[in-house]
């Protein structure tokens, strides 16, 4: 079967900050009671970490667990593995309540490294994205600009930000704009 | 004479020259020069022309409170109009023109007004109510191409705007708004308990009046301490330090604007932005925005050369400019005695300060006499002289009434006056900060015990120093040392009445951006006006664009005094964001051009772009209209498409289509609770089309739901809708039913859609190569399947929007182009096309399909739509069905949905006429419905249309009568489904 496509089919920016299209990648929506041990044990077994809390994003390698809502975490995993995951996570859950879809196409993943990325974002941000509000590890669902957004801190200077992906040129677009060298705060 | 000194200047840079033109004039400044400092030192004292009477007028502050000083700046598409020569740094190359002046500003024809009013008033206050009443044909000759050309202001550009903008989002302990003495003071006690703090300077240099005012601080020269304190901020490291930075509005919520001039000074800068709207929210909020000076006004106080006082000596010390070589201080205060120092030390003569009060007395006095100048007690101006600028005034003592007797005329170029000052309270009162009157100072400033307050009911914000109506250093201060002159008390006084009539020639001028004389403010008084609200409306005082910095205290003790009333009774007008005007382009950010809004793209939608698509907006999305060939127009195209997709096959990209994922146990009750037609009884692998009502009965969304599994479904939306019907379902899960056990997902974005159709869709895909079996029986009308078509996994829908054979193909995005490259080289061989969504709107037109948002809006049922049979009679509950009970929704009559035939087949009615039973001329008409779709068909060769018409189902065969322009059209009342009533095709 061909490879499903991203619609930025790898584009990358050199901004002041660095930007790039990371490709379809392997992405879940987990729905559940966040409290239960049905969905944690799910969560071990697919990302191998506990689920993170509220506003948060826990990471094993290249395998996630973002906080999305109060019953809602995406994972990302590798994508050749979501099919399998996504049928493991119905049985381990059986009747429990719970919806597990595979979306890894239904949003771009975007990453961002740099020093300024928390001043690039902050440019369309609402949420406080100091150092002392947001240090790694720290995840949001917020807007960039006009456009719904999640966004997550990995490390010092690397993030990760999802949209939908008919929104992904806009984004891009945005985010080249935000981050053009001469544009930089300073703050 | 106005020029520059041979040496001082604070703030410029006598090694950097800069050039720069006014009205094409070449001239000379200096790096750190304002606009405003860089004309004075060129002697340039008549800078406009005024709003209504196209007096001359002249540059009256060094600040953002600047009346008359705007002109336009840049060229092209940069040229900006109605900027303050005040706040504009100047840079190499800034061009400059004065407004409102025509032919040149020295000889305006415009100002033939002045000597009009010398014979009658022109303009007076309510000019515009008392004038535009009648008669009409004045409208067309007088109003607009006159009186209207005749008061402005500058013309802006109509090129777009090439600069680009921004937003920053800030959170901060505290912001400290303003530079000045206080506010530096205040910045440094914040920064020292921990927290982090913005400090923000609306000027290009801190230190504000400390800078000119001579007073010591802590052993040092004023611009000593500023230099030294704000070195010590900028070296702690949870302080931010901008200059140029305005506070432009403070909101609920702690929520601050501030906007950056970034680049004004530095046009051109790479990548950076012209302006930034910080957006800050703090903690703390602290005001230290100073204090405005207020002129004394006397006849003809408008004249070039009548400056504030304070602006007189910042223009000495901070640019090295003297503003007047003969000058005369008129004062009610000690504070202006700086001025007369400052004059006296650059070289000016000061030919006498005039001070309203009987006695004076304090430290500044004692040393302007000591200098030899004349102080004479008790005196005022009477009127000022001069063409283009003042060349002398009447001087006269002043009785008990403030009234001007006796008079001596002084020769000078230079009138500096000085009213007192009015503490900047603007962002105290922008959230309701109250106000109260110093009877001491004749100043109002905030009420401490009736602060703007946050959600949580505590203080929002403070006022600190000048801006808290504490006007002393050594009060400001408190805990550093001082040395600064005692002054005595002000007196309150505003102006000198006039000997002769009012309004005749002999103008006192409060507010001088709008024209408004003390007799427009004392003429409001006398027709009524009592409210300082309406007296502001009716004259204009304070409705320009400095909202009245200069003239809002002046005025309204004006007409407190007119009123007989005592001026915290008459009180202020309400202080609204912004501060300073801030550009349009700020306010937009990156949002402009490319980035003006969102475009939703499909995963098909490059191909399309490549392909001829002639786009229309969807929703946030862009969907092709139709696909133009060579020498087409869109008419030709969309024909085209439908004749070939009815007698063919054609492909229609349906990604835009929203998609929801319903699911758990009670998927199906749920289901039954927001459609009006029965879910839970669908089986597995089958569709049903669905329609979805508010709470008030009427249909907003419809669509095909497929049950994917016993307890899932997928809900198929309209492309605007998915985004809303996902949240009202989450609204209702959440709010109304949270004891369901349902998830939704929106998946809309996950799966890409193609719709095949027509005879030849079948062979098409079965050519594409697939594992379903896509047979009639197999894959019969409302059933789904989920394989593999060309290779790709998909969900294939037998549905049809077209009354065609008709598959969607769902994939997953990421697939979606290839799929569809796939399908289209399937059905080169059937002459397949793609078609846009005006053959989808024609083809379903032809079936009498509805469309959300055209045969609906917003207050049409199921039932008027002739949808009785998707509205469930035997379910206990869904959302509207109570609604649709009312006797309003039940009664017969309603509009309802009917096919029409026009009267001339080649005759199509425009969409939204309304339907008349007989149209009558020159009569009342009663229109009993309208057009709501309405399109040439290819297919049947003639013109359809639906329309809702009163009691539409019981009228067919009626004919109707549409008034269009002068043209009578007539149609009449049909069957809405036009095309194979029998559904033969889509069931083949």
């Amino acid at each position: 079967m061909p490879e499903p496509v991203s619609p930025l089919i790898g584009r990358s920016v050199d901004g002041y900050i660095q930007i790039e299209d990371t490709g379809v990648r392997g992405q879940i929506t987990l729905r559940g009671d966040l409290r239960s041990e049905g969905i944690a044990e799910v969560v071990r077994e697919l990302v191998g970490v506990e689920i993170p809390d509220t506003w948060q994003i826990a990471q094993n390698g290249e395998r996630k667990a973002v906080w999305m809502a109060p019953d809602e975490l995406l994972l990302l995993l590798p994508r050749k593995e979501v099919p399998g995951a996504v049928a493991l996570a119905g049985e381990m859950l059986g009747s429990q309540h719970h919806l597990v879809l595979d979306v890894s196409n239904a949003r771009v993943v975007l990453r961002l490294s740099g020093a300024g990325v928390a001043e690039v974002l902050a440019k369309g941000a609402p949420c406080d994205l100091s150092e002392r509000a947001f240090p790694p590890g720290s995840a949001r669902r917020t807007r960039l600009g006009a456009l719904a957004v999640g966004f997550w801190r990995l490390d010092e200077q690397v993030w990760e930000i999802i949209a939908f992906r008919s929104y992904a040129h806009h984004l891009m677009t945005w985010l080249e704009d935000a981050a053009r060298k001469g544009a930089e705060v300073h703050y | 004479m106005s020029s520059r000194l041979a040496s001082g200047g604070l703030l410029i840079d006598r090694s950097r020259p800069l050039s720069f033109s006014f009205d094409g004039q070449a001239l000379q400044g200096y790096k750190g020069d304002t606009l405003a400092s860089a004309l004075l030192a060129n002697d340039h004292v008549l800078v406009g022309r005024s709003f209504k009477y196209h007096r001359p007028r002249g540059i009256l502050a060094s600040g953002s409170e600047e009346p008359n000083a705007l002109m336009g700046i840049g060229e092209g598409a940069r040229f900006e109009p109605n900027q303050r020569a005040t706040t504009t740094a100047l840079h190499e190359g800034l061009v400059a023109i004065s407004q409102n002046r025509w032919p040149s500003l020295k000889r305006d024809i415009g100002a033939v007004g002045n000597w009009l009013s010398k014979i009658a008033p022109i303009f007076p206050a309510g000019f515009y109510y008392k004038t535009f009443l009648w008669p009409r044909a004045a409208w067309k000759w007088i109003y607009e191409p006159v009186i209207r050309r005749a008061a402005g202001l500058g013309k802006p550009t109509t090129q777009a705007d090439p600069d680009r903008y921004e937003h920053f989002h800030a959170h901060v302990e505290t912001l400290v708004i303003g530079g000045g003495i206080a506010g530096l003071s205040a910045a440094r006690k914040a920064a020292e308990s921990g927290g982090e703090v913005l400090l923000v300077e609306q000027t290009a240099h801190w230190g504000g009046r400390a800078l000119v005012d001579g007073d010591r601080i802590d052993g040092r020269d004023g611009p000593d301490w500023v230099k030294a304190e704000t070195a010590a901020l900028g070296a702690m490291p949870n302080v931010h330090m901008r200059l140029r930075a305005m506070a432009s509005g403070l909101y609920d919520h702690s929520y601050v604007l501030i906007s950056e001039q970034v680049a004004d000074h530095r046009p051109g800068l790479p990548g950076a932005p012209r302006h930034r709207l910080w957006r800050v929210r703090a903690n703390r909020i602290v005001i230290a925005t100073g204090a405005l000076e207020r002129p004394l006004l006397f006849a003809n106080n408008d004249l070039p050369g009548v400056m504030l006082a304070s602006a007189v000596r910042d223009y000495i010390r901070l640019w090295g400019v003297l503003p007047g070589r003969r000058a005369v201080v008129f004062a009610n205060n000690d504070d202006a005695y700086r001025t007369a120092l400052a004059l006296h030390e650059a070289g000016a003569v000061v030919a006498a300060v005039l001070d309203t009060r009987a006695s004076v007395t304090g430290d500044l006095p004692a040393r302007v006499r000591a200098l030899g100048i004349a102080v004479r007690e008790g005196h005022g101006i009477d009127h000022a002289d001069g063409h283009h600028r003042v060349e002398a005034i009447e001087v006269s003592a002043l009785d008990g009434a403030g009234r001007a007797k006796g008079s001596e005329r002084i020769e000078c170029d230079l009138v500096a006056v000085s009213g007192g000052w009015n503490p900047a309270v603007h962002l105290w009162s922008h959230c309701a900060g109250k106000l109260r009157w110093d009877e001491g100072e004749a100043m109002f400033r905030p009420d401490h015990d009736r602060p703007p307050l946050g959600a949580d009911g505590e203080v929002m914000a403070e006022c600190v120093g000048a801006a808290d109506g504490v006007l002393r250093t050594a009060e400001i201060l408190s805990g550093h040392e001082v040395e600064a002159p005692t002054e005595a008390p002000l007196e309150p006084f505003w102006f000198t009445p006039s000997r002769a009539p009012y309004a005749h020639g002999t103008k006192h001028f409060v507010d001088l951006q709008n024209d408004v004389t003390a007799a427009d403010v004392r003429l409001a008084a006398r027709e009524g006006y009592e409210s300082v609200e309406h007296a502001k409306r009716y004259t204009t005082l304070g409705m320009a664009t400095d909202q009245g910095k200069t003239s809002n205290i002046t005025g309204l003790a004006i007409l407190a005094d007119a009123l007989s009333s005592p001026i915290p009774k008459v009180g202020t007008t309400t202080f609204r964001p912004p501060y300073q005007p801030i550009s349009f382009g700020v306010i937009t950010g990156q949002a402009k051009g490319a980035l003006f809004v969102p475009v939703r793209r499909s995963p098909i939608h490059g191909w399309s772009e490549a392909n001829g698509a002639d786009w229309e907006p969807v929703g946030d999305w862009r969907r092709p209209y139709c696909y133009l060939r060579a020498g087409e127009d869109r008419t030709a195209a969309v024909s085209r498409e439908i004749l070939n997709t009815r007698e063919k096959v054609g492909m229609l990209d349906a990604s835009t289509l929203g998609k929801i994922i319903v699911k758990g146990p009670d998927a199906g009750r749920f289901l039954d609770l927001i459609y009006t037609n029965m879910m839970s009884t669908l089986k597995p692998g089958r569709c049903r089309y669905g329609l979805m009502c508010n709470e008030n009965g009427f249909l907003f969304d419809d669509g095909v739901v497929a049950r994917l599994s016993e307890d899932s479904f997928l809900c198929h939306t309209t492309s605007g809708g998915s985004d809303h019907v996902h949240a009202h379902m989450e609204e209702w899960l959440q709010t109304e039913w949270w004891d369901l056990e349902v998830f939704t997902a929106n998946v809309t974005e996950e799966w890409a859609q193609i719709g095949v159709v027509g005879p030849m869709a079948r062979k098409l895909i079965e050519d594409a190569g697939t594992d379903l079996d896509i047979s009639a029986e197999g894959l019969p009308f409302m059933a789904f399947a989920e394989g593999h078509i060309a290779g790709l996994p998909v969900r294939a829908f037998r549905i049809s929007f077209s009354g065609e054979l008709s598959y969607e193909i769902g994939t997953p995005a990421g697939h979606g182009l290839a799929l569809w490259k796939a399908l289209l080289a399937a059905g080169e061989k059937y002459g397949v096309m793609p078609y846009g969504t005006e053959a989808l709107h024609v083809m379903r037109a032809e079936k009498g399909f509805i469309m959300i948002g055209d045969e609906t809006d917003g207050t049409v049922t199921p039932q008027d739509l002739g949808l009785h049979w998707a509205v469930s009679k035997k379910k206990a509950d869904f959302i509207g069905k109570r609604a649709q009970e009312r006797p309003d929704l039940t009664r017969r009559g309603r509009k309802q949905l009917v096919g029409l035939d026009t009267e001339d087949p080649n005759v199509v009615l425009p969409d939204g006429v309304h339907a008349v039973k007989r149209v009558r001329e020159h009569a009342r008409m009663t229109t009993i419905g309208h057009v709501t779709s309405t399109y040439f068909s290819p297919t049947l060769k003639r013109s359809i249309a639906m329309a809702l018409i009163d009691d539409g189902s019981e009228r067919m065969g009626e004919w109707l009568e549409f008034p269009v322009g002068d043209k009578v059209l007539r149609a009449q009342i049909v069957d809405p489904v036009f095309f194979d009533r029998a559904g033969e095709k889509q069931n083949a």
